[in-house]
């Protein structure tokens, strides 16, 4: 279920890594544990942010979870489908459910990521 | 034994015995024993209930005020009250249930405050409302939190005019949150000036009809304020004839709903009114009632958007408010219910009609004036020579008005304040106008 | 579709009142409001007669679950009975219709009122001050935190005290409203027992914090052994210590908070004093304080002077006013009604029943349910539900709708999985408990053997399960007009 290629948080966030850039959304395991997702808050394109900065909100009927920068950088792409069809999240968390686009400011902090197998340990295969 | 406690001595035993213990006392043994030794009974012996009926009865009739006639506003009306609303209220699956948290048996709560939402709405001219908040008072203040958490800034634009104890309560909230209030003074005809909106500012408050009475003019005012919250103070009842805010560009309207269906009760339980624009909904505080269906397609209610509340967000919430004023504010909707559009707006042109005629026969009067020069809505201050005098001999008539030491608080000095509802007769309208011509002037 | 509302009845020209007609032409009347400012169009409300706005509202009642329809074991909220005679004083048209803007002299009565429940508050706590301002438990907190900021203020202190230090199992009710007056806050964790870790909370402490809120017995319904030597170890810090009342139940005529070392102790009247919910309020929330902090308090106090009873505004260093009158007056009434009528006697036997059958229902239930903290409880208990594979909390809960019974709180406190808090209250026979017990067995069966019986339920109810996440996904919060 987690898949190979992608690099994650221990905050329950998948990193892609896209040529300076990096796409981030939140594992199957988080989507799971929060249930029907109803809303997500988006950052606003052109926000720079440290890493571990709270950049938004993925909201279900009863649970908030948070969405922070897993690497510093800056905003380029938010996914605003998500403001119409939030559900997304749960029904393709690592595709069509990405949440935002950042620009990457530190390379290097790309090494601090979990790997597949990290994360796999860290949820108990659930991701 | 008080009758609401079901427990006999072999109850005792039985359930005693279930739990492994012989003596009651034991269920208390992880309480300090220092602590427990400490108490101290306060000297009260049980009662039978014809005693306290009876105790309580004595002590409702010992205030002489009960028997004035309300000439008195300063935001708590004295309006007719329908008798249906109370036998509503009195059932008691309605008012011996909580919070709707399990929709599925809160339909009757959860039906109601959709009512009421859809009722607030149209009153206000607003997009969204809540259930309900405590009352006037602190419904305005959480609008201003909300204000300076949307915009950031930290000033407050305050007219003199706003109620004073509405006012007093705003500043223990901004104190503790760190806010600023600004005084904006009125003219002559009692309205606001607003002559700058400085940097920093997150809301203008206008009061709706303000304090005196008078009916402010609310175009252009969301203009000069941009990004800064217009924020309107309502009586609601006055929304029977009045333009709603919200066609003013109103991000919040706010209100004490009292006047709807609810006694004056010595000043609360009271009704907050709290109604918004969508692109604000999350983050409105309280709790709000949405229309969603059940498994088999079935229209009905839940509590909606409650990650924006405490007991989700916590720290990061919009307010802490969790028990509202949801009774009252089930009382608001049956009277509205009771009243539709034509008897609310019945209601207000009785008071209309009878506060400009009393206005009018006051300021025939030798040596009374209307102190400001304003439209008005259903109360008026009063100017003469002698205000504290002229309280008084209303007083030995059987009539009671604000009195001037409460309307200085406003900003307005040697006036009374004259309050005039739809109850109030012709016969104690020529009461009040024989008691002034007693000789005061 | 029928939206099931009243605006689904009536038609135009209906009204449910009779009222005076005008003696004067309407468009005189109006011509006192300047054209600009005139409503241009009336608000869209029903037009229903009498008849047919009572039965709605029956109707109404009918599909709601109250205190007074069965047992409702909602934990931390203490639905208790309401005593009928309470209902009829609360009416008494010398309280409910009296306004808050007479003179003192004029309204000795309602004064007496406040001072006599005051007193008595005041003893069951055992602390000096009290404000009756507060409109409900949240604004209680509020107030207590606005004391807390005016005392460090007053010390000089204020810039440095930011934290409050919370409990794991607090209500959420707690951290929000330490926000609202800019603490910060930090959690607490609890151990394995269910109660603070003192030596996390030592650790904790510092020349910057403020204070600690607790809830005493705590979210688990477990009293705090050790609550002498945490309130201590605050004091000794500098901070102050705020007790959140909402579980006063449990040791109502036998303990005081401020033997206990709280500064600050706000009561709930519709939880303990068996004031009605309301479907959601008004409550009251009054608080009471310590020594240090009675100068703070909101102005004004009632006093008494000889058999007069006056109120004083002049308090140079009060934090001001919380509400613009006395508070929830009527609610007030009842709570004072019901203190009178149990005396002194009636509050232990209220805390004995309440701790009594929550201890009880406990040991029978832990027979079928997981309960994660094994031992004595006050007046309320937490469960896990997590023991029925893909059956859950939730599914339990609304199987018990079937079963007649309102569900207790689910899903807190969040330390505990799947968490079922049951609050059975005093005022239940054993019977009912018995009842209840049996049928939570009765579905901790159906669980095992039939899950999708649970899984669809409520079957019973006037509406089926309901669709939440469709309500939060495109919210629809008013009836559209036609």
């Amino acid at each position: 279920m987690i898949p190979q290629e992608l690099k994650y948080t221990k905050d329950h966030e998948w990193v892609k890594e896209e040529d300076g850039k990096v796409r981030v959304g939140i594992t199957h395991h988080a989507q799971k544990e929060l249930g029907d997702i109803v809303f997500v808050e988006l950052p606003e394109v052109g926000k720079v942010a440290k890493k571990g900065e709270l950049l938004g909100t993925v909201e279900s009927v009863k649970a908030v979870g948070e969405v922070y920068a897993p690497v510093s950088g800056e905003v380029v792409e938010a996914n605003s489908a998500l403001e119409s069809t939030p559900e997304l999240v749960n029904k393709d968390p690592y595709g069509e459910g990405w949440i935002f686009v950042l620009k990457l400011a530190d390379p290097a902090e790309l090494e601090e990521l979990l790997d597949a197998a990290g994360y796999e340990s860290l949820v108990g295969g659930q991701g | 034994m008080s009758g609401y406690i079901p427990h006999t001595p072999p109850d005792i035993r039985a359930m005693l015995q279930e739990v492994g213990l012989r003596d009651p006392e034991a269920l208390f043994g992880d309480i300090p024993e220092e602590v427990r030794r400490r108490y101290r009974p306060l000297g009260l012996p049980p009662r039978d209930e014809d005693w306290v009926r009876r105790h309580l009865t004595e002590l409702s009739e010992k205030s002489t005020g009960r028997k004035l006639i309300p000439f008195l506003g300063g935001g708590i009306y004295d309006h007719f009250v329908p008798a249906v609303v109370d036998y509503v209220l009195s059932q008691p699956e309605l008012y011996t249930a909580y919070t709707p948290y399990q929709a599925e048996v809160s339909q009757g709560t959860l039906t109601w405050m959709f009512e009421y939402q859809t009722m607030v709405c149209e009153l206000t001219g607003m997009e969204v409302a809540n259930a309900s908040m405590y009352d006037g008072a602190t419904a305005l203040a959480e609008a201003v939190l909300m204000a300076h958490r949307t915009t950031g800034g930290k000033q407050v634009l305050v007219p003199q005019y706003l109620n004073p104890r509405v006012r007093e309560v705003l500043a223990t909230y901004a104190w503790g949150a760190g806010l600023e209030l600004v005084d904006l003074p009125f003219d002559e005809e009692g309205r606001l000036v607003l002559s700058e909106v400085p940097e920093g500012t997150c809301a203008l408050i206008v009061q709706q009809p303000n304090f005196f009475g008078i009916i402010e003019d609310l175009s252009g005012l969301k203009e000069r304020l941009g990004e800064a919250f217009l924020i309107v103070y309502v009586n609601p009842i006055a929304l029977g004839v009045l333009e709603p805010p919200g066609s003013f560009g109103a991000d919040v309207v706010v209100g004490e709903g009292q006047v709807l269906g609810n006694p004056p009760s010595f000043g609360g339980p009271l009704l907050g009114i709290f109604a918004t624009r969508e692109k604000h909904l999350r983050r409105m505080p309280g709790r709000i009632s949405g229309q969603t269906v059940d498994a088999e397609g079935k229209i009905g209610y839940v509590m909606a958007l409650q990650t924006r509340e405490q007991h989700i967000r916590r720290e990061r919430a919009t307010s802490n408010i969790c028990t509202n004023s949801a009774l009252c504010a089930l009382a608001a909707t049956v009277y509205l219910a009771a009243l539709g559009p034509e008897g609310l707006k019945r209601v207000v042109l009785l008071s209309l009609a009878r506060a400009h005629r009393l206005a009018e026969e006051i300021s025939a009067l030798p040596g009374f004036d209307l102190a400001l020069t304003g439209p008005f809505f259903n109360e008026f201050p009063v100017r003469c020579p002698d205000p504290g005098g002229a309280v008084k001999k209303l007083r030995e008539a059987g009539i009671a008005v604000l009195p001037p030491e409460e309307v200085e608080k406003a900003g307005l000095a040697g006036a009374f304040l004259v309050a005039v509802t739809e109850r109030r007769s012709e016969e104690e309208l020529s009461r009040f106008v024989s008691a002034l011509k007693g000789g005061t002037s | 579709m029928k939206s099931g509302t009243i605006y689904d009845l009536g038609a135009p020209g209906r009204r449910g009142v009779s009222l005076p007609p005008l003696s004067e032409p309407e468009q005189e009347i109006l011509s006192y409001i300047p054209e600009g400012v005139r409503r241009r169009e009336p608000p869209w409300l029903p037009e229903v007669s009498q008849p047919e706005l009572v039965r709605h509202y029956l109707r109404l009642a009918r599909m709601n679950y109250g205190v007074d329809t069965g047992f409702y074991p909602l934990g931390s909220c203490t639905m208790k009975y309401n005593p009928k005679v309470n209902e009829e004083l609360a009416r008494l048209p010398g309280f409910s219709g009296l306004h808050p803007l007479l003179s003192e002299e004029e309204v000795q009565g309602a004064l007496e009122v406040l001072w006599e429940l005051s007193e008595c508050l005041k003893g069951i706590a055992g602390m000096p001050g009290i404000t009756l301002q507060p409109a409900a438990g949240a604004h209680g907190e509020l107030t207590g935190m606005l004391l807390f900021k005016r005392y460090f203020q007053e010390r000089g202190e204020l810039e440095r005290r930011v934290k409050i230090l919370l409990p794991d199992s607090a209500h959420g009710t707690n951290p929000a409203s330490a926000a609202m007056v800019g603490f910060e806050v930090v959690s607490i964790p609890s151990n394995d027992r269910g109660t603070v870790d003192v030596a996390a909370l030592e650790a904790a402490l510092g020349e910057d914090v403020a204070g600690i809120m607790l809830t005493v017995p705590n979210t688990l319904g477990i009293f705090e052994e050790e609550i002498l030597e945490i309130t201590e170890l605050v004091h000794r810090a500098g901070g102050l210590c705020y007790f959140d009342g909402a579980n006063l139940n449990a040791y109502l005529g036998r303990a005081r908070p401020g033997d206990m070392g709280a500064d600050v102790f706000h009561f709930n009247l519709h939880k303990t004093f068996s004031t009605p919910h309301g479907g959601g309020g008004p409550g009251a929330g009054p608080g009471t304080v310590s020594e240090p902090l009675v100068p703070y308090l909101p102005v004004p106090q009632v006093v008494k002077e000889g058999d007069k009873f006056r109120l004083d505004y002049d308090r140079p260093k009060s934090i001001g006013r919380v509400h613009p009158h006395f508070g929830n007056f009527l609610v007030l009434v009842r709570a004072l009604a019901y203190i009178l009528t149990l005396g002194d006697e009636g509050l232990r036997e209220v805390s004995l029943g309440a701790v009594l059958a929550a201890n009880y229902l406990k040991e029978r239930l832990k027979k079928t349910y997981r309960l994660p903290y094994d031992r004595l409880c006050k007046h309320e208990f937490v469960l896990s539900g997590d023991s029925f594979g893909e059956v859950r909390t939730l599914d339990i809960a609304k199987r018990l709708i079937d079963y007649g019974f309102h569900p207790p709180t689910i899903y807190f406190p969040l330390i505990v999985k799947e968490a079922l808090m049951i609050e059975p209250t005093e005022t239940e026979p054993k019977e009912i408990l018995d009842a209840f017990a049996v049928a939570m067995e009765e579905i901790a069966r159906e669980a095992r053997e039939s899950p999708e019986l649970l899984k669809e339920a409520p079957h019973t109810a006037p509406v089926r399960r309901l669709d939440e996440a469709r309500a939060a996904r495109k919210p629809l919060l008013r009836l559209p007009r036609p």
